[in-house]
């Protein structure tokens, strides 16, 4: 266990530690948040004067929503630093060392929880700096929220990663799901003013369970009960998909 | 003397059908280079794959250092070092942050991964590049840092799969002067894979010769050249002329002459002893010869016999597949 942490901090600072060698990259993930924030914030502005939508600020509404899709499309291309890693012979070397295919997937997801994080905290401040107010409690839980779900998306990622071995399928199938699942959410609409069908989608959609949450921690009279269970279902999500990931080395294995 | 390593009937069929592995068996003693000679595809690395548990057989068995790669595969790591085709370095970390993690993968103490380091650094030349990004190497650097990752942990058995496809000449000449000072200095068994007869004839004191994911012939490169029974004779002979072979049969000590256009061959126990009689004969013959040479059996020949055809045809008909 002692030897297993080890292995998961060791490689998650060699992802970290290429990730800050290349600060052009660095750049664009924290500023690309931003945008959505301010672009969407503006572009949509009076859509809070809609009858039915309940007041406040566009800004105040959207942040949680940016918040969860900044996390999802992130942690999606996590599954290419892994091809990357076969495409070198730098997978394989891992292969043959004592280190468990649960400490390479496990790693992969802290890393991607730690770049959640910084992401976040940088879209918290703009939406400050443009007039949005949070307690720490509902940032705190929205950073928990984000995590759990850009650590299932990236175990998702790398699962694909390993089976696909292909960096073009990936990016297919980022693009593919990315946008439809953030649309499919409360995450620029309230719910209540969504189509019917797209509200009965959204209920099983995993972006939505992290959206509404999100949101429900930044309005009065928080519904505790229904943010602990989409955060357990969340937390759910990330154990599947992480077993998942490991479990897809074997495909891996098998064909080589 | 010890098996490092002992695999029998290891027997490999990929997906789309194509047999890899048909059959293979090894003994590599401790403490020496093994050499696994053959054309590019002849089954090489998927034995390398198997024998470091990367990939599992579908039939047969294997073990390395006495640990079974199919049933006690976390033993086998700890027991072996590995140098894929493939470098495995990581290029966006220096060389030092490279040893270093691998150390921490094989859970060595901590302070003993940082003189490990240090030491490896040393032995291959690298202090002065250490704190240098690796994808910043030549070609030989990366692949001298390759076999340190291999050594980190002090393996028994260290497998070397090409080490030096890709390598110019001079590189090259380096590398196997390092290979050679392994079994010296760190007394570890080598595994080594190579579609260089050169490669195979220098480095490995034990041979085995893969074709079509069989093993064709074994023992050491000595052995297996005399095998082949004396030299080769070549002559380069001014014009064609019919019926000459007849002539060379003639001679004692010379066996199995074959004109193929203007050059002609033979074999001789002796080499230099039989010459002077072959281009008396000749003369007589009245057969007009500009060029003869004796030369020792080369592994290309022995490849020849026991596959059926030479190094470089066996080569060019892999690229054409």
């Amino acid at each position: 266990m002692k030897l297993a942490l080890r292995h998961t901090a060791a490689l998650t600072v060699r992802l970290l530690r290429a990730l800050w060698r290349q600060p052009w990259f660095v750049g664009i993930t924290l500023v690309q948040p931003m945008i959505w924030l301010l672009l969407f914030g503006a572009l949509f502005k009076r859509v809070v004067e809609i009858p039915g939508f309940h007041g406040g600020s566009y800004i105040q509404f959207l942040t949680p929503g940016i918040v969860i899709m900044s996390a999802l499309f992130s942690a999606g291309w996590h599954g290419m630093a892994l091809i990357d890693a076969i495409n070198r012979g730098i997978m394989d070397r891992f292969l043959v060392s004592p280190v468990s295919r649960g400490a390479l997937i496990v790693s992969s997801a802290v890393y991607g929880g730690v770049v959640v994080v910084v992401q976040s905290l940088v879209i918290f401040g703009v939406a400050f700096a443009v007039g949005a107010r949070f307690s720490l409690v509902a940032l705190l839980v929205m950073l928990g929220l984000a995590v759990l779900l850009g650590g299932a998306v990236t175990g998702l990622s790398n699962a694909l990663a390993l089976v696909a071995r292909q960096e073009e399928t990936l990016i297919g199938a980022v693009q593919f799901v990315v946008l439809p699942a953030t649309f499919l959410s409360s995450g620029l609409m309230a719910a209540n003013l969504m189509p019917h069908w797209v509200q009965q989608v959204a209920r099983f959609n995993p972006v939505n369970w992290a959206v509404s949450a999100a949101r429900d921690v930044t309005l009065a009279g928080t519904d505790w009960g229904s943010v602990g269970i989409h955060a357990g279902l969340l937390a759910a999500l990330l154990v599947a998909c992480t077993l998942l990931a490991t479990r897809a080395f074997r495909v891996y294995q098998r064909a080589i | 003397m010890d098996s490092a390593i002992e695999a029998r009937g290891l027997v490999k069929t990929y997906p789309k059908g194509a047999r890899a592995l048909d059959g293979i068996d090894l003994d590599v003693g401790a403490g020496t280079i093994f050499g696994l000679l053959g054309p590019n595809g002849a089954g090489k690395s998927t034995t390398v794959k198997i024998l470091t548990t990367l990939t599992l057989p579908d039939e047969g068995t294997a073990t390395v250092s006495g640990n079974d790669v199919v049933r006690e595969p976390e033993r086998v790591r700890l027991a072996i070092g590995v140098v894929g085709q493939k470098s495995g370095v990581d290029p966006e970390a220096t060389g030092r942050e490279n040893l270093l993690l691998q150390g921490d993968l094989y859970g060595l103490p901590r302070s003993e991964v940082r003189t490990r380091t240090a030491e490896l650094l040393e032995r291959f030349s690298l202090t002065d590049v250490a704190r240098r990004l690796v994808r910043t190497y030549s070609g030989g650097m990366q692949r001298k840092l390759d076999i340190a990752l291999g050594l980190m942990h002090r393996p028994d058995v260290l497998f070397l799969d090409e080490p030096t496809t890709g390598l110019d000449p001079e590189a090259r000449a380096e590398m196997w002067d390092e290979i050679a000072r392994l079994t010296d200095e760190e007394g570890v068994t080598v595994l080594l894979t190579t579609h260089y007869l050169e490669e195979a004839d220098r480095l490995a004191s034990q041979l085995a010769i893969v074709d079509r994911g069989r093993i064709v012939a074994s023992g050491s490169p000595d052995e297996l050249k005399r095998e082949l029974r004396g030299d080769t004779l070549l002559f380069e002979l001014d014009g064609l002329i019919d019926g000459v072979a007849a002539t060379l049969s003639r001679i004692a000590g010379v066996r199995d002459p074959v004109l193929d256009g203007r050059f002609l061959r033979a074999r001789a126990d002796e080499g230099a002893r039989a010459l002077p009689a072959v281009l008396a004969a000749l003369e007589a013959a009245g057969v007009p010869v500009a060029a003869a040479s004796v030369a020792r059996p080369t592994l290309d020949d022995v490849y020849l016999r026991h596959a059926g055809r030479t190094f470089g045809a066996a080569e060019n008909e892999e690229v054409l597949a």
